[in-house]
């Protein structure tokens, strides 16, 4: 059973007076999220992210289409007892105090009545708020209105979360708490669908990955796989910052960083240009075959010239 | 009814609350207190007529205010501030919302009303020294008026649903007017002709029938207001403000939450 599948869903809105000027937020999504993974929803702003998080959730209803969470409909209430969301830049009744909200989306969410103090005094002290639990919303900074988001969302232990840009107003350790939790998640067996453009980010937590741009799928896949073909090319690091002459003419990029110098050269000359390293009594520190990285695979989908519409990767 | 409507309208009083919409009060002391006063001073055997009247049309005014500008942002704020989204993405149904919201805003006006009422009695008590048993349908009076915020109140919440917050507040202060002269709109109609009348006759059947829930100068005068008009004014308000509201939910179950 797919925690997360999409069947042609689609969004267009229609707007102006007389609703006639249509403008597609999202084209046909066919997509399937497995169990227990960590999926991310990638492209640049106003790609159709959101979009795609609001259809799922229920907020705005598809033109066309069908999506299914835990293979029940999305329009199923059974569904959204085991989802947890967390909007973009969510902001929250700021007239209650962190411990007032959480117990309110605890009732909604059904909690038992015996489970609720217990519940949301662990996920203030999870999102590093228990500090603050007794504190008005509307003192809060931007970076804790998001950490609050991610306690309302993981509050009543839901199978599947949704997180839209869930790293969004935090510091670096901000972000690195997230990253921890988000991987604590799927250690529970719990399944994380987020949206992001923050590219490292994904790389670093996700098992799969899908590039959205314009509204439409360009791409969808394994993140090892997506980042593993290899280009033909080799990065040598070595110590010192000298650079041998012989080596420019083997077509090597160079970059010369404190006391260590890389260079990209073909696979071809990787012997060569070993060779002339040795010569001038350097030490070598690595050599490594350059791996695609994520960051060039999303570009690759989002230029209009390489727009590869859907399919896998 | 479900916990999770329960759970929705006490949380938009307690916003109404924090919100110090319940301040009102202290204005509302202010003016019975000043027009008790000056009425002790000022007017000879028609105390008590004038405290009442002024009494319970100043609870009638405030509290149309708040079930209006209140009202009208009950639900456009939650979608204006997006505090919506982690609400219906939990089991909870749109028309619970609704509902919720709307019992929530008529909790805080019962509330609302009540201290009012007692603040009415007391100024009342203050020209008069003393209470008559007519006295009793000032009761009937502010349930009457209650009555009416709940009409406001749906009718608000069903304005908001399709419109923008200044256009809602327009329709419902309009209504709430013109409401206030229903009976005239029907003696209106009756002495047009034609197609004038059919539609005179509509439109003062649609709008809500606020003259005959307006019991206040009878009340001030002593008079008894009949048991078939407290029951058939509770049937029409309570059916006004349910079709209002399921007209709101009809409306917001469709819509889609940008």
């Amino acid at each position: 059973m797919a925690a997360i599948e999409t069947l042609g869903l689609e969004k267009t809105y229609h707007t102006g007076f007389w609703r006639k000027k249509a403008k597609c937020a999202l084209k046909p999504l066919h997509l399937t999220v497995k169990q227990g993974e960590i999926f991310g929803f990638l492209g640049p702003n106003g790609a159709g992210k959101t979009t795609t998080l609001k259809l799922l959730m229920g907020l705005v209803y598809p033109t066309a289409g069908s999506a299914r969470i835990l293979d029940l409909p999305i329009d199923d209430p059974a569904v959204k007892a085991q989802i947890g969301f967390l909007p973009e830049q969510p902001y929250f009744y700021d007239y209650l105090t962190a411990k007032e909200l959480l117990h309110y989306y605890a009732q909604l969410s059904a909690v038992p009545a015996k489970e609720r103090s217990l519940r949301v005094e662990t996920v203030l002290a999870q999102v590093g708020l228990a500090d603050a639990a007794n504190l008005q919303l509307r003192k809060f900074s931007k970076g804790m209105l998001q950490r609050v988001g991610i306690a309302q969302a993981i509050l009543h232990r839901p199978k599947v979360l949704f997180f839209d840009e869930p790293m969004s107003g935090l510091d670096p350790v901000g972000r690195r708490e997230v990253r921890d939790l988000m991987e604590q998640l799927k250690q529970n067996g719990q399944t994380v669908f987020f949206s992001t453009h923050i590219l490292s980010d994904a790389e670093a937590l996700c098992d799969h990955i899908a590039v959205i741009h314009e509204g439409e799928l360009r791409g969808i896949g394994a993140v090892a796989d997506l980042t593993s073909s290899v280009e033909g090319k080799v990065e040598l690091v070595w110590q010192g910052n000298v650079l041998p002459s012989s080596l420019r003419a083997l077509g090597a990029e160079c970059h010369i960083t404190g006391e260590t110098v890389r260079a990209v050269v073909l696979e071809a000359n990787q012997d060569l240009a070993i060779d002339a390293i040795r010569r001038e009594r350097l030490r070598i520190i690595s050599v490594t075959p350059v791996r695609t990285s994520l960051e060039e695979y999303f570009v690759r989908k989002v230029q209009p010239s390489q727009a590869v519409a859907g399919g896998k990767s | 009814m479900s916990a999770r409507i329960a759970y929705i309208a006490s949380n938009t009083f307690r916003e109404a609350v924090r919100d110090r919409v319940l301040y009102n009060l202290v204005a509302f002391v202010l003016l019975l207190s000043g027009a008790a006063i000056l009425v002790g001073q000022l007017s000879i055997g028609i105390e008590r007529l004038v405290v009442i009247n002024l009494g319970l049309a100043a609870v009638s005014i405030f509290g149309v205010v708040i079930a209006i500008f209140i009202g009208i942002g009950l639900v456009s704020k939650e979608i204006d501030r997006r505090t919506l989204y982690t609400v219906l993405s939990r089991p909870v149904r749109r028309w619970e919302f609704i509902v919720g919201k709307f019992l929530g805003l008529a909790g805080t006006l019962v509330v609302n009303t009540s201290f009012m009422a007692i603040g009415v009695f007391a100024a009342l008590f203050y020209v008069t020294h003393r209470f008559e048993q007519a006295d009793g349908w000032i009761f009937v009076a502010l349930y009457f008026i209650v009555l009416q915020f709940l009409v406001i109140t749906a009718l608000a919440l069903l304005f908001s649903a399709f419109s923008t917050p200044v256009e809602s507040a327009v329709f419902a202060f309009l209504i709430f007017v013109i409401g206030s002269f229903a009976q005239d709109l029907r003696g209106f109609a009756a002495m047009t002709q034609g197609a004038t009348r059919w539609l005179a006759t509509g439109a003062a059947y649609l709008v809500p029938n606020f003259s005959s829930l307006n019991v206040i100068s009878s009340v001030a005068h002593q008079q008894p207001v009949a048991g078939t008009l407290i029951l058939s004014n509770t049937v029409y308000a309570l059916f006004y403000a349910g079709t209002a509201l399921c007209g709101a939910v009809l409306i917001f179950e469709h819509r889609n939450l940008k």
